[in-house]
């Protein structure tokens, strides 16, 4: 009974972007979708992939890192350099493939280097160092003359379409999905839920940890890649740790270790600045006021009626498994 | 001589970072959270401060007094809307508030005051030491010797006075203190007062070391300050003062004589660094999980 | 490592007292000079201990005597400061916690330490993890292959939740269950290991008489069907001398007195050490 209830949230995520996907095709194909629309198709599935491959480690692995958007650049500069070195030599279609394998490899080895000696930390400590590693990449980036300096990076062949970005965003869900639900996905949630019981029962920490840690890193190179593909200039700015915590509020918002909400999250939170455009002054404002109401009402008990109301997803399950439960309970007697 | 002033303005720089380091650590020892918009007090501290000076025209004398009024009124009204509420929520859910309220502050202030740069009133008016061919400017003489009261007075009030105990207790045992009949609500609100306190005295010293404020002044020092508490050991007050002016002074060394623009990565370096050597801090003390 | 195979050549002791049925054999479980300091204070000294290879075993002693402390120095969760600790004939020195798991350790803890957001069939599954693991690559892309190790790791699970008659718990979250269940699942769990030895931590603490009747029963019956030695540490003195056939008794982190049950009863310096204990209530 439950694990149909598994399979079939697993297939709602691929199907949120397979219908974002349709919608936007035939939008653009008889050509009701807006320039504006259009521009914002890739933005929301770069925010996407880095909301869901940031839920591994923040959500499924239970560590909190603030350095998601210093892996983006790395991915970006390294993928933006590839394709500009090849640009001549190759075709889109080769050259746009491999600056994603090399953009999200680089992400992965730099976050190699840095996991193997900054993954023994634990809590607010990993945070602040994985924080000030972003910085690090930042301030790196801006004084190389190969990535442009603080000017930015420009023309790099703008081979992202929002093809390639649905594509490259279904197939981060379905490998995070796939993973989180392998034996490699229990093992780092089994950190996450007991450190000392998992290590207790033979799971190697340190190797579990750094794997939710690379494999998060990739897809941040990976959305990295898009996102300099995307736009003229790429510019180390950009990826300072205001952008990890925009993050890192997504998947916050979206759900600890729920990748449908991050895919929710990722979207809305796009889309809604961008709608309150005319209100431009108090976006920013109101955007903050909603993100203190969320958590204040999501956490405390003095809010819990309204959150019932609010989480219409349990009120259906409960609707439905009332008599279920009320037999598990007699078990339990 | 280059060097001593460099040394010098540079621990002038670290006790601002100082007086911002602790009111993370302190929060974070007696409220077990890290208030990210605590950079943000020091923004509107700083604007503060040239509202009362520069539009109100009102003497430095009172303008600092009501700053630092207003701030702790300030910090301790964002505990109790804010932060109360999510005692028990994990700490997860408290960060992102406070990066709610640090967003709220910034986009406040961008509302009232815009995006430009606004010039910080010269409220500190000592004239410039001259010492043979060492000069030291007046803001850093006034940052130091204030920081240096500043944190003694502090010492003095957690180790000695009767809310200094009680601070002491709530950050070692919450439910215990709260059993010896110590009022924890009134305690962490008097350490969000004190916090946001010592942010007010940053701000007056950051504006008036770098002449010019804006909404997100304080998101930078903020950081940095952060940066310094963790070096120094989260939730130790020594170790608060000790990270931040090492901080300082990391920072203003590299400025000199390595790289100004690398100096930033050269801080965090040096954390990393340091964090790897001791992972829970210069005055940190380790923690052992029971099994 | 010719040092180790050196040692398992080495028989029992003769002073040891292992049941009769492990006496040929050599000793799964033999702890040497163990000790530990925590900043100068001795928590754990000189303790010596041997245990048969289907041995059901029992270390008791007064609270704060160093029971666990033992517990985390057999399963590396302490390094010792001296001694050392042969399983199989094997050092378990230097090793990580995860290693000595896997070497055939398995522990259950004082306060119940469940994968609480799992489900229960996962937390044994967490257990079985080094057995039934696919790689990385068939895991992500869920080829045939990891389809079958799935499968093969939920029937050797449900088959251990129903030694315990706990299949209808599979599907539910392990931290929802009450407490009795949450501490059997915990024993499942070890016991996915495959271990050689089954450290229990108090595994009787919050149940009522019958309920501790029927682990009684579930541990000997584990004995017989796992052929494996189990140490348990428990207050219940009727669970200990009912199912335990070697029994350590710690004060001070020291040993006592070892015995069968019938000499620990009649031992003076165990009366001692537990009405001492009474003396300070």
């Amino acid at each position: 009974m439950k694990k149909k209830i598994v399979f079939k949230e697993k297939y709602i995520s691929y199907l949120i972007i397979v219908v974002m996907f349709a919608a936007a095709v035939v939008m653009i194909r008889t050509g009701t979708a807006s320039r504006k629309l259009q521009s914002w198709l890739v933005p929301i599935c770069i925010n996407i992939i880095l909301a869901v491959s940031l839920n591994l480690t923040v959500g499924f692995l239970g560590e909190l890192t603030l350095g998601h958007a210093g892996f983006m650049s790395v991915g970006a500069y390294a993928g933006c350099i590839f394709s500009q070195a090849v640009q001549n030599v190759m075709p889109a279609a080769v050259r746009f493939p491999l600056a994603i394998l090399v953009g999200g490899l680089s992400a992965a080895l730099f976050s190699v280097i840095i996991g193997v000696p900054v993954l023994r930390l634990k809590g607010d400590y990993l945070a602040i160092v994985t924080l000030a590693f972003g910085e690090i990449v930042k301030s790196i980036i801006i004084n190389l003359n190969i990535t442009g300096g603080a000017a930015g990076l420009r023309g790099t062949p703008q081979d992202s379409n929002y093809i390639w970005a649905f594509a490259l965003t279904l197939v981060t869900v379905v490998v995070i999905t796939n993973l989180t639900e392998s034996g490699q996905g229990r093992a780092i949630k089994a950190i996450r839920d007991n450190r000392i019981a998992a290590e207790a029962s033979g799971i190697d920490v340190t190797y579990y940890r750094l794997m939710a840690f690379v494999i998060a890193a990739f897809f941040a190179g990976v959305a990295g890649v898009l996102y300099g593909h995307n736009y003229s200039i790429t510019s180390a700015g950009t990826f300072d740790y205001n952008k990890s915590i925009e993050i890192l509020v997504l998947v916050v918002l979206g759900g600890l270790g729920s990748i449908r909400g991050s895919i929710i999250a990722a979207t809305l939170l796009y889309i809604l600045p961008e709608v309150l455009r005319d209100l431009q002054d108090y976006r920013m404002i109101i955007y903050s006021v909603v993100l203190i109401l969320i958590m204040i009402i999501n956490s405390s008990e003095q809010f819990s009626s309204v959150k019932e109301l609010l989480d219409i997803r349990k009120a259906f399950r409960k609707l439905f498994s009332e008599k279920q439960k009320g037999e598990a309970l007699n078990d339990q007697e | 001589m280059d060097f001593l002033s460099t040394l010098i303005s540079g621990l002038s720089l670290g006790s601002i970072y100082a007086l911002i380091a602790l009111g993370y650590t302190m929060v974070y020892g007696i409220a077990k959270m890290l208030n990210f918009a605590h950079g943000d007090i020091i923004m509107v501290a700083a604007f503060t401060v040239y509202v009362f000076a520069t539009v109100l025209k009102l003497p430095a004398a009172a303008t600092i007094p009501l700053a630092v009024l207003f701030c702790m009124l300030l910090g301790v009204t964002i505990e109790r809307i804010a932060y109360k509420p999510l005692r028990k929520a994990p700490p997860l859910s408290v960060l992102i508030t406070a990066i709610g309220v640090s967003y709220f502050l910034q986009n406040l202030a961008l509302l009232i005051f815009g995006s430009n740069q606004k010039s910080f009133p010269k409220i500190i008016n000592i004239p410039a030491l001259k010492l043979g061919q060492l000069t030291i400017k007046g803001e850093s003489i006034a940052t130091l010797s204030v920081s240096i009261v500043i944190m003694l007075a502090l010492t003095l009030f957690i180790s000695r006075s009767k809310m200094g105990k009680a601070m002491r207790a709530v950050s070692e045992d919450k439910e215990a203190a709260e059993l010896m009949g110590i009022n924890v609500n009134q305690t962490i609100s008097v350490t969000f007062a004190i916090g946001s306190a010592l942010a007010v005295a940053a701000g007056v010293f950051y504006g008036a070391t770098y002449n010019f404020i804006g909404p997100y002044t304080g998101s930078m020092p903020g950081i940095k300050a952060f940066v310094a508490a963790v070096f120094g050991g989260i939730g130790s007050i020594p170790g608060a003062m000790l990270g931040g002016i090492l901080l300082g002074v990391i920072e203003n060394l590299s400025k000199a004589y390595i790289s100004t623009e690398l100096s930033d990565a050269i801080v965090f370096a040096v954390l990393i660094i340091i964090l790897y050597v001791k992972p829970t801090g210069l005055l940190g003390r380790k923690t052992n999980e029971k099994v | 490592m010719i040092r180790n195979n050196d040692v398992k050549m080495v028989p029992l002791p003769s002073n040891a007292i292992v049941p009769e049925r492990d006496v040929d054999k050599p000793p799964v479980l033999s702890v040497h000079q163990l000790g530990i300091d925590f900043g100068g204070l001795t928590a754990v000294d000189n303790f010596n201990f041997i245990m048969g290879r289907t041995e059901i075993g029992g270390l008791i002693g007064p609270n704060g005597a160093g029971k666990t402390t033992v517990f985390n120095l057999l399963t590396n969760v302490y390094q010792p400061t001296r001694g050392t600790i042969l399983l199989d004939g094997v050092n378990t020195s230097g090793k990580s916690v995860s290693q000595v798991s896997r070497m055939g350790i398995a522990r259950t803890f004082q306060n119940i330490r469940l994968f609480d957001r799992m489900s229960v069939i996962d937390n044994v599954k967490i257990g079985l993890h080094n057995r039934y693991d696919s790689n990385l690559l068939s895991s992500v892309l869920h080829t045939p292959g990891y389809f079958r190790h799935e499968k093969q790791a939920d029937e050797k699970a449900m088959e251990l939740l129903s030694f315990f008659d706990m299949q209808d718990y599979a599907q539910h979250d392990a931290g929802s269950l009450p407490y009795g269940a949450q501490r059997r699942i915990e024993i499942v769990r070890a016991l996915a290991t495959e271990p050689k030895v089954l450290l229990l931590d108090e595994p009787a603490a919050g149940m009522n008489p019958s309920e501790t009747e029927e682990l009684a029963e579930n541990i000997r019956r584990i004995r017989d069907t796992f052929g494996i030695a189990i140490v348990l540490i428990e207050h219940d003195m009727n669970l200990v001398m009912g199912v335990c056939e070697g029994i350590a008794v710690l004060n001070y982190g020291r040993i006592i007195a070892k015995g069968t049950p019938d000499e620990i009863k009649s031992n003076p310096d165990v009366i001692e050490a537990y009405l001492g204990k009474q003396e300070d209530r």
